[in-house]
């Protein structure tokens, strides 16, 4: 048995059990759990009752029924009498609502077909990445000096088609963060953090493998000593 | 067939659209209307507070930033308004609340039955839970919030949710115990 020896870790990994149970955690952490679990009869105890209590959630909920028309009617009544007190929505043309609507509707393939509207889609992305890594604590801006060179990082360009949102989500989910970049002129590569402490190498390949399979998000990746 | 996105349909609301606002009531009232319920215990209560929730949304769509779900944003509202609604409520209904919150479930004839159903028990003890208890386990379990939402939704730092999680857990095996049964944990 390779229970969990270390007992602060075991708590942090007993706290993710409802998010685990429930399928919100990031494919990092739900690996780390899913380890956890394989090797601690105790922990995997505590995870079915984690679970007794996610079912009968859903069921206690799924008992207490909808709510009646009234309040439907009541909410449009309300927007009636607001819309008819002051016309101030009636509808306009959107420019770029109509743009960012179109731009989400279309599938990758499609949006590769559009080289304008991919050249727009990089321009932003690459003016978003830029704001990400000013805002992920680089006051002065990009730079190789203020760089952070403490723990394990990957290079990677991101997908034509990923969204600012996208990218924010993806870097969150793996707990990762935008460093430094564009490292090239045109290539569009930056260096991401992996973790903050040094991994070992076959874990570091480990979450570039699995980053790399986001392909949706993911055009390039390669870990970086 | 793919269905329109959520932050779509709010980008529509914001331009007045009243079609998509109705859409977006069809694919959420039901969930909200369940978070309120749980939260003010009251039906009628709960049905005027999600008329105000999507009053709202369609008042405020314009100013959706996007860094959130649009569930996530809606959840958020919804608890507001509960929490504004609760402290309207008087003194002494809310003492009654709260004693219906830590009765102890064994007094209860009719529990004596359901400690032979461990699931009816579990469930009647998710009821029994404090406010705050029941919207985390309500936003984790049946919303399927990750930490990140469920800070954002309650305005609370991420460990200080799970730290409540864990306690709204641990409140919910003491009153399990309390009831007859034993899970074994904490």
């Amino acid at each position: 048995m390779n229970a969990i020896n270390k007992e602060p870790e075991r708590q942090e990994i007993e706290a993710l059990l409802p998010w685990h149970a429930a399928g919100t955690l990031s494919r990092r952490d739900a690996d780390r759990v899913e380890q956890a679990l394989a090797g601690d009869r105790e922990l995997a105890r505590r995870y079915d009752l984690v679970r007794e209590e996610l079912a009968e959630t859903i069921h206690l909920n799924e008992t207490l029924g909808a709510p009646s028309a009234r309040a439907m009617e009541k909410l449009f009544a309300a927007i009636d009498a607001e819309q008819a007190r002051s016309p101030r929505r009636q509808r306009s043309f959107d420019f770029a609502g109509r743009i960012s609507e179109f731009l989400a509707s279309l599938t990758p393939r499609a949006l590769a077909w559009s080289a304008t509207a991919a050249a727009v889609a990089i321009l932003l992305q690459a003016a978003v990445i830029a704001a990400i890594v000013v805002k992920e604590g680089a006051p002065s801006g990009p730079s190789l000096a203020s760089a952070p060179s403490e723990g394990s990082f990957a290079v990677v360009r991101f997908a034509p088609q990923a969204t600012a949102n996208d990218i924010t989500k993806f870097l969150g989910a793996y707990k990762a963060t935008l460093v430094e970049g564009p490292l090239n002129m045109g290539g569009q590569l930056y260096r991401i953090r992996l973790s903050e402490t040094k991994l070992p190498k076959d874990e570091v390949g480990k979450i570039v493998r699995q980053m790399q399979e986001e392909s949706q998000i993911i055009g390039f990746i390669a870990a970086k000593e | 067939m793919q269905s329109t996105s959520d932050e779509v349909l709010i980008g529509r609301i914001a331009n007045g659209d009243r079609l998509a606002m109705q859409v977006l009531y069809a694919r959420h009232h039901v969930r909200v209307f369940r978070f309120v319920v749980r939260l003010v215990r009251d039906e009628a209560t709960a049905e005027d507070l999600i008329s105000e929730v999507f009053l709202d949304v369609w008042r405020q769509a314009g100013r959706f930033e996007g860094r959130s779900a649009v569930s996530t944003w809606m959840l958020a509202i919804a608890r507001f308004k509960a929490l504004s609604a609760l402290r309207r409520r008087p003194d002494q209904e809310l003492d009654e609340e709260t004693a219906g919150a830590i009765e102890d479930p064994s007094d209860d004839p009719a529990a004596v039955l359901e400690k032979k159903d461990k699931s009816a028990m579990l469930r009647k003890c998710l009821t029994g839970l404090s406010a705050e208890h029941r919207e985390i386990i309500d936003l984790v379990y049946y919303h399927e919030k990750s930490v990140e939402e469920v800070a954002e939704i309650v305005g609370i730092p991420e460990n200080t949710v799970k730290t409540r999680m864990f306690y709204a857990r641990k409140r919910l095996a003491e009153l399990v115990k309390a009831a007859g049964i034993d899970r074994g944990w904490p």
